[in-house]
């Protein structure tokens, strides 16, 4: 096993950059590309003076207008099903869903609409529309407002979907959203809001479908997304001091999926674990985890293993809710039990 | 309501010539089904050819429309082509979606048309969407959402009406009330009525008899004006029937319509024969009309010959157009 010499890339830490909250990243990228593009706006609930129930688009409709941040009712299908049509026929709309529970309450328009339509009109229509909301659970917030239903929009051909894990990713991965010319969703992690990072000031993008290396490592890898992106890097550093190097692999999008650093990371290190914030059964990390024995095979010492959340509704109280979300600490130990150090 | 249009006889022949284009697609696509020539079904449009027209006529050609699962006449009536649509009904690759829609999803942007759907109600976020876009890019046109009855019963329309009410959104709601969805009578379905539920949310509401070209032209050119105007949304309530059943695979359909009930629609009330009627009241020879309906077949079985005879897409295509 080699000793343990890990690089934390740019995202995670660079020195004299600014900081911003994650918060504010995802804020600034959708006043910048406003600022770019007069085509763009936002409609969602609570999203105008409210700045959503986060405050994370707070300032927008002192600089834009309540023309261009639009305060909807409290109909999710109806806004999801406006930004469909205002897509189609030009405009670059944003459509807030403040949780991603109510991902439930979009999916015709999504699904059955969004994702369809380019390729139903045989490449004629477009949809270039982004659907941002939310996704989490240790908010005490109980089993409706804390699932993370990425998972289902990853399955629908024809969408895109970005869960970004630090500030930096969020700004990039929003603006690629923003000009991107199909329907993408972003899912972000409510308990990131605050995270501090490092924010360039200049304009740049994160391409949709590139995963990023977060840390490298030799003896494991850990591909982790969103939420978890901070528990694979908390379980490397514990690694680390037991003389496991971990490889931090972020997906960034789940779709399209890069599945090439993934497997080019698993033939490296040889063992893998796919760490995902949504339910494991039928999930982000079995699809990831079959890519990865996939490409991998020949190169594995050991099954890839998933750890997602625990298959029951998220509990409210946190003696219960606590149990349902991997954690740094069980990582270690599966990642033990791989390397045959338990 | 505001008098009919001032137009004279050439352009109701007109009217009548897209009416009657209608009629004869939807004969031919009947053909193709029963001569096993088409893949899938079609819901045929016959007896419903005055709602798509008259609505038609009263708008611009870069006025956007949405369509349903029975959209061959809307398409048409916004100016689409017989030859594409026939290539498009038979999988081709000549047909308006590269044979990727099919008879359920033609999109033609060229003549506004945004696209069939075959989620009954799902396009009401689409047009009432296509409103917005509208308001906000100062365009000036307007949005017609077409659906049926059965559509009354989807949440999505009463969401996305009250937002166009809100709002004041160029978007007028065209309901082709033809009684029944699929194979259930619209009394079992739906509570109260249709106008005082658009009044609910503060929409402007219509009704007419949709089987009278010259009414629904009429009721939708005064909506249309109120749009422009920036008087917001409104619903026009059409009556209107179903010659056919639902698809042209739906043939033994007494158990929920009698035949007598049918055969009066046809008699009375085809929207074809009460405006062949009108313009022989108004002097236009019937040689005239029938010279019309000689060259219409005729463009039309030369649509669905070039169709026939057109080549499927690569099956390479099946990848392409996933993303744009
Ligand atoms: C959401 C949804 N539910 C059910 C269906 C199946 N379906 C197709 S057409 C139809 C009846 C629609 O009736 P209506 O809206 O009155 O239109 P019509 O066929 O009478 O023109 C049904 C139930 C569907 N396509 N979409
Ligand atoms: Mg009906």
């Amino acid at each position: 096993m080699s000793s343990p010499n890990p690089t934390i890339s740019h995202s995670v830490a660079a020195p004299g950059v600014r900081q911003l909250t994650f918060g504010q990243a995802i804020n600034e990228a959708i006043a910048e590309e406003m600022r770019r593009d007069p085509l763009i706006f936002v409609v969602g609930e609570d999203v105008a003076e409210a700045g959503t129930p986060f405050k994370v688009l707070l300032g927008l409709v002192d600089e834009f207008g309540p023309e261009r941040i639009i305060d909807s009712p409290i109909s999710e299908a109806g806004i999801a099903g406006i930004g469909v049509g205002a897509a189609m026929t030009g405009m670059r709309p944003i459509v807030d869903i403040m949780f991603g529970d109510f991902t439930t309450l979009v999916m015709d328009q999504m699904v059955n609409q969004a994702a369809k339509i380019h390729y139903m009109s045989g490449g004629k229509l477009k949809v270039p529309m982004v659907l941002r909301t939310t996704m989490g659970a240790s908010r005490r917030s109980a089993a409706q407002h804390s699932q993370s239903l990425h998972a289902w929009l990853s399955h629908v051909p024809g969408l895109k979907v970005a869960i970004p894990a630090t500030p930096y990713d969020a700004k990039g991965l929003m603006k690629a959203a923003i000009r991107d010319e199909n329907p993408v969703v972003i899912y972000e992690d409510k308990l990131s809001y605050p995270i501090k990072g490092p924010v360039p000031e200049e304009d740049y993008i994160i391409p949709l479908g590139v995963a990023e290396v977060k840390r490298t490592g030799e003896d494991i890898t850990l591909v982790a997304t969103s939420s978890m992106v901070y528990v694979a890097l908390s379980a490397a550093e514990k690694l680390a001091e037991i003389g496991i190097s971990a490889e931090v692999v972020d997906p960034r999008t789940t779709a399209p999926l890069d599945a090439e650093t993934l497997i080019a990371s698993a033939k490296k290190t040889s063992r893998v674990i796919v760490i995902d914030e949504g339910y494991q059964e039928y999930g982000v990390t079995g699809e990831m985890a079959s890519v990865i024995a996939d490409g991998a095979f020949y190169w594995l010492d050991a099954p890839v293993k998933r750890m997602g959340a625990m298959h029951v509704p998220i509990p409210f109280s946190p003696a219960l809710e606590d149990r349902t979300i991997p954690t740094a600490e069980q990582v270690v130990e599966m990642a033990k039990m791989l390397c045959g150090r338990n | 309501m505001a008098e009919n249009p001032p137009v004279d006889t050439e352009q109701w022949l007109h009217v009548y010539e897209q009416m009657y284009k209608i009629r004869a697609f939807e004969n031919a696509t009947n053909e193709l089904y029963l001569g096993a020539k088409m893949p899938g079904l079609a819901h045929l449009y016959s007896g419903e050819e005055a709602v798509a027209v008259g609505v038609c006529e009263a708008l611009n050609r870069d006025d956007y429309i949405t369509s349903t699962h029975r959209g061959h006449g809307h398409c048409l009536a916004k100016g689409a082509a017989v030859d594409r649509m026939f290539a498009e009904l038979l999988g081709k690759e000549a047909g308006y979606c590269r044979g990727k829609g099919g008879s359920m999803h033609i999109a033609d942007q060229e003549t506004g048309n945004l696209g069939a759907n075959a989620i009954v109600g799902g396009s009401a976020g689409i047009a009432t969407g296509a409103a917005l876009s509208i308001k906000m890019r100062k365009s000036g046109q307007v949005a017609v959402c077409f659906f049926g009855d059965g559509a009354l019963g989807q949440g999505l329309f009463y969401e996305v009406a009250n937002m166009a009410a809100l709002w004041k959104l160029p978007v007028i709601y065209v309901v082709e009330h033809n009684l029944y969805g699929e194979y259930t009578h619209h009394t079992e379905t739906a509570a109260g009525d249709v106008l005082t539920r658009a009044a609910g949310f503060g929409l402007h509401a219509v009704e007419v008899d949709g089987q009278d070209v010259k009414a629904v032209m009429a009721a939708t050119a005064e909506l249309v004006a109120r749009a422009r105007r920036g008087d917001g949304p409104s619903v026009l309530l059409c009556h209107t029937y179903r010659f056919h059943g639902h698809h042209v695979g739906d043939i033994n359909r007494a158990y929920y319509r009698s035949p007598e009930e049918e055969a009066e629609w046809k008699a009375e009330r085809d929207p074809l024969s009460l405006l062949a009627d009108w313009l022989t009241e108004n002097n236009v020879e019937q040689q005239v009309i029938d010279q019309l309906e000689a060259t219409v077949t005729g463009d039309v079985q030369a649509a669905v010959d070039f169709a026939l005879n057109a080549p499927y897409p690569s099956p390479d295509e099946v990848t392409s157009h996933v993303f744009a």
